[in-house]
């Protein structure tokens, strides 16, 4: 088994790893922060870096594809759920053009630097349209 | 002309089921439809150009996908040109790990891996689905709904649920505005035990993600997929829209698994005259494509469409196979309806329990089906008794535990108490006392009292809109005094953070501990490897609450009456040939007090005399010690009768009548069934041995014909025989018996002699 494994889960093994977009830490999150209240749902998400290295562990289980699928996700984590609803909805069978496709790519791209994500969505368009 | 038999077959179960020939033109067809493409791939340039004979130009969404994400093309050329039996045969080969089969089928076509699978018998498909499954633990995941969404019902059955032993838990609604509530008795409920599981709650998309998002949900399931390009449309999605909200899921840390399954394409009426699994073959790859970490399939809601069709079951468990040779995840079916009859359900079932999957059911109904909202309910509440006895039959890990009646009604009302408590604190419509006592110990939602539903879905909509999350529940759980399911809530939560649960066939187990297809991979490679069931896990299995503790059969209170016997002297050979001698069992009266069915040895034995007296003739009773066994019980006695007959007699009951010259295992009349006979038996008994003596015609002693006895009382006259045989004297002669009578036996003590001292 290689290293990277190793480390999995991450949330015994490497919790040190573990940060939220926020900034909070793992240990930071107990049942007191809850009560306190200095702590939110906007604290309890998975950030960009956590996926990466699950993305990581995937692929060294020789699982490539979940892989891609946990990167398309890290770049996703910045990206509002408005936005990430608009795209889906985008994709689902007759909702758009190519050209909307596109630009909607061209957005994920250049604001959330989301360059899988649009690259999946131009191989879409592409695919919808042949 | 009529049969009477045929007739009363034809109404049977089973044939409430409905069966059809194969209509390959409509898709109606399991395996081999003519209409199905041959094997085959062309790449060009790096670039795949043909697809199971279909060029590129004529590729439909699906081929598309499959071909841009879901086959290896560095092996396909490779691994397409491998023979197809022998491929096949690699599958049950103990010599093949796993991963090489994994990473071979990852290069071949839809067309390919069907007639690969389709090389197998079942018992193949088996033992392939044992070693191809991704994790090693199996385990299982449990339907709860109820009719009315009572949320106090919902959370104590899915405490239940998880005190059984469940891992995961999927709900749904009948009105879809009721999620938020579904979703937070579930969550409260499946963590208010000794357990933990994820929970979900099958809504559309869009809700289902919004769900998930406030910490209401912790997994999703509902992302289908379909193998034809119309289906799936119409289905209002493509391969790219599902990938894509896979990775939503996955960039807010929820677990997903999608949906797909043989015979859904036939029942759209976009089969394009294919088969059922080489369309299924076209969904697993997709759904590898997509890159999700699993899938649920084996027909699921369709089930009674393939199960009507030659190979229906088989066709299913390849369906299941081959999800595990896309490397995915498996929630393996068995949750809807398949059919009316047990012995087909529980055959079907066997497919998947006895190999063991990563989730056995998709769904098994953990309430009566009656409650049942997805339509399922295959197998329900009322069977958990029977899935247990299976697990411990075959020393199966099917998932489950038996679990006592008071564990269960501890944590119903706990959980019941938790949602009225969370009920409270968050100002939601309240939940009475009335509904927690009822939650407790309801059948069914029938019996829930009503609820206010305009108020339930007023707050329920609201819930949303207001932005209240999970966060909430914790802050409201812990504010009501329950800490404990409070951090358990929060642990989940947490979980997001890691994304450990997003790996392949990841289970949760209590602390929260993360188990998945990295930390705990099927690494079966025959007999000796993989799973197998801990010592600890094995009497887990064992312990079942209806298991008696055999050292106690036969032990019961009414079994320890004082003693009616004694003995005399030695038994001399009688010479009066008006003595009928009744010859008992060395534990008889003795070590041993009643018969099987529990009848006092001291009412068995004046029954006998009363008959024999009723006939004028003199009873004498013995004790034999040397043997056990009644034929030669009732032999020895009838060697000491001065009639030369007698009646010898287990302390179980069992009875012959013997005569002198007779062998001893010959009769004049034997009743071997003791749980057939009463009192009046025995009477009847000792007239009959009476009128042998006397030389009179005799009408043998009626008895009922019973086949379930046996059944009913192996255990008990094993036991009972066990402790007769632990009473014989090898060397010892029969003993005379004084005994008390019946009417004088509570009163003055008096003890009747059959022979003058």
């Amino acid at each position: 088994m290689s290293n990277v494994t190793d480390n999995y889960p991450l949330s015994e093994k490497r919790p040190d790893r573990l940060t939220t977009p926020t900034g909070a830490s793992w240990k930071d999150i107990d049942l007191q922060s809850v009560l306190d209240g200095t702590l939110g749902m906007s604290d309890l998400r998975i950030a960009p870096e956590t996926l990466e290295l699950q993305a990581q562990i995937a692929e060294s289980a020789g699982r490539s594809q979940l892989a891609e699928n946990l990167r398309r996700a890290a770049e996703l984590v910045k990206v509002p759920e408005e936005k990430i609803l608009e795209v889906y909805q985008a994709l689902r069978p007759g909702r758009s053009t190519s050209g909307e496709l596109e630009s909607l790519a061209d957005e994920l791209e250049s604001q959330y630097r989301a360059g899988r994500c649009a690259r999946f969505l131009r191989e879409a368009a592409r695919a919808y349209q042949a | 002309m009529k049969s009477e038999r045929l007739d009363l077959s034809s109404r049977r179960a089973i044939n409430q089921d409905s069966f059809i020939q194969e209509w390959p033109e409509t898709g109606l067809i399991l395996f081999d439809s003519p209409f199905d493409p041959k094997p085959g791939i062309r790449i060009s340039r790096g670039r795949l150009c043909e697809l199971d004979g279909k060029p590129e130009a004529e590729f439909d969404l699906i081929d598309r996908f499959i071909a841009r994400y879901a086959i290896d093309l560095t092996r396909a050329e490779e691994a397409m040109a491998l023979d197809s039996t022998e491929v096949a045969r690699r599958l049950i080969d103990i010599g093949v790990p796993r991963q090489e089969l994994v990473d071979l089928f990852g290069a071949l076509t839809p067309a390919k891996i069907v007639e690969v699978v389709n090389r197998l018998n079942t018992v193949e498909m088996m033992m392939a689905l044992q070693k191809m499954r991704a994790r090693r633990t199996p385990s299982n995941q449990a339907h709860v709904t109820n009719r009315k969404e009572n949320p106090a019902l919902l959370a104590a059955d899915a405490a239940e649920a998880v005190e059984r032993g469940f891992s995961e838990l999927e709900t749904t609604v009948g009105v879809s505005r009721y999620a938020p509530f579904n979703a937070l008795a579930l969550l409260i409920g499946s963590q208010t035990g000794r357990g933990t599981a994820l929970t979900q709650c099958a809504v559309e998309e869009a809700l289902s993600l919004k769900l998930a998002l406030a910490g209401l949900t912790t997994y999703a399931e509902t992302l289908s997929v379909y193998g034809t390009q119309k289906a799936f449309h119409d289905g209002d999605d493509t391969p790219w829209s599902k990938a894509f909200l896979a990775s939503a899921y996955a960039s807010r840390g929820i677990k997903v698994r999608f949906t797909s399954g043989t015979g859904s394409e036939a029942l759209m009426g976009h089969a394009e005259s294919k088969s059922m699994l080489y369309l299924e073959a076209r969904c697993l790859m997709a759904i590898k494509g997509a890159g999700s970490q699993g899938v649920q399939n084996g027909s699921i809601s369709c089930i009674a469409l393939p199960e009507s069709l030659p190979g229906g079951v088989r066709g299913v468990l390849a369906e299941n196979l081959i999800a595990t040779l896309m490397d995915l995840e498996l929630a393996s079916g068995n949750d809807a309806l398949a059919s009316h009859s047990s012995i087909r359900k529980s055959a079907k079932l066997m497919l998947q329990f006895l190999p063991g999957t990563d989730y056995i059911f998709s769904g098994y109904s953990s309430m009566p089906k009656e409650d049942n909202l997805f339509g399922g309910g295959n197998f329900d509440a009322h069977d958990l008794d029977d899935y247990n006895v299976l697990q411990r039959d075959m020393q199966v890990d099917g998932g489950l535990r038996p679990v006592s009646d008071e564990a269960v009604l501890k944590v119903r009302r706990r959980a019941a108490q938790a949602v009225q408590a969370v009920f409270r604190q968050l100002e939601l419509p309240p939940v009475s006392d009335a509904e927690v006592e009822a939650a407790t110990r309801v059948e069914s939602s029938a019996d829930m009292p009503e609820r206010d539903v305009v108020g339930d879905l007023e707050a329920a909509g609201r819930f949303l809109e207001e932005g209240r999350s999970g966060l909430d529940v914790i802050r409201a759980l812990a504010r009501e005094g329950f800490d404990d399911i409070a951090r358990k809530v929060l642990a989940l939560q947490k979980l997001r953070l890691s994304g450990d649960h997003l790996q392949t066939s990841a289970m949760v187990l209590p602390g929260p501990r993360v188990v998945s297809a990295v930390n705990d991979p099927n690494d079966y490679r025959g007999p000796g490897s993989g799973y197998s069931l801990s010592p600890e896990r094995r009497q887990e299995i064992a312990s079942l609450n209806q298991a008696l503790d055999p050292r106690e059969i036969g032990r019961e209170p009414a079994a320890r009456s004082g003693g009616f016997l004694r003995e005399t002297g030695e038994a001399c050979a009688g010479t009066d040939p008006r003595e009928i001698v009744i010859a008992l069992g060395p534990a008889f009266g003795t070590a041993l007090r009643a018969t099987l069915l529990g009848i006092p040895h001291q009412e068995v034995l004046q029954a006998m005399i009363d008959g024999i007296r009723a006939e004028g003739l003199r009873p004498r009773v013995v004790k034999v010690y040397a043997t056990s066994d009644c034929g030669f019980i009732g032999h020895r006695g009838a060697q000491l009768s001065g009639s030369g007959i007698a009646i010898g007699i287990q302390s179980k009951g069992t009875t012959i009548i013997h005569q002198r010259d007779l062998e001893p295992l010959n009769n004049l009349e034997l009743f071997p069934q003791a749980p057939n006979l009463d009192l009046s038996s025995y009477r009847t008994i000792g007239q009959n041995a009476a009128k042998y003596a006397k030389g009179e015609p005799v009408t043998p002693v009626p008895t009922r014909i019973d086949n379930t006895a046996r059944l009913k009382y192996i255990v008990r006259t094993t036991v009972l025989h066990l402790h007769e045989t632990r009473q014989v004297v090898k060397d010892r002669n029969p003993r005379e018996l004084d005994w008390s009578p019946m009417q004088a036996a509570a009163g003055s003590g008096a003890v009747e002699k059959a022979l003058p001292a």
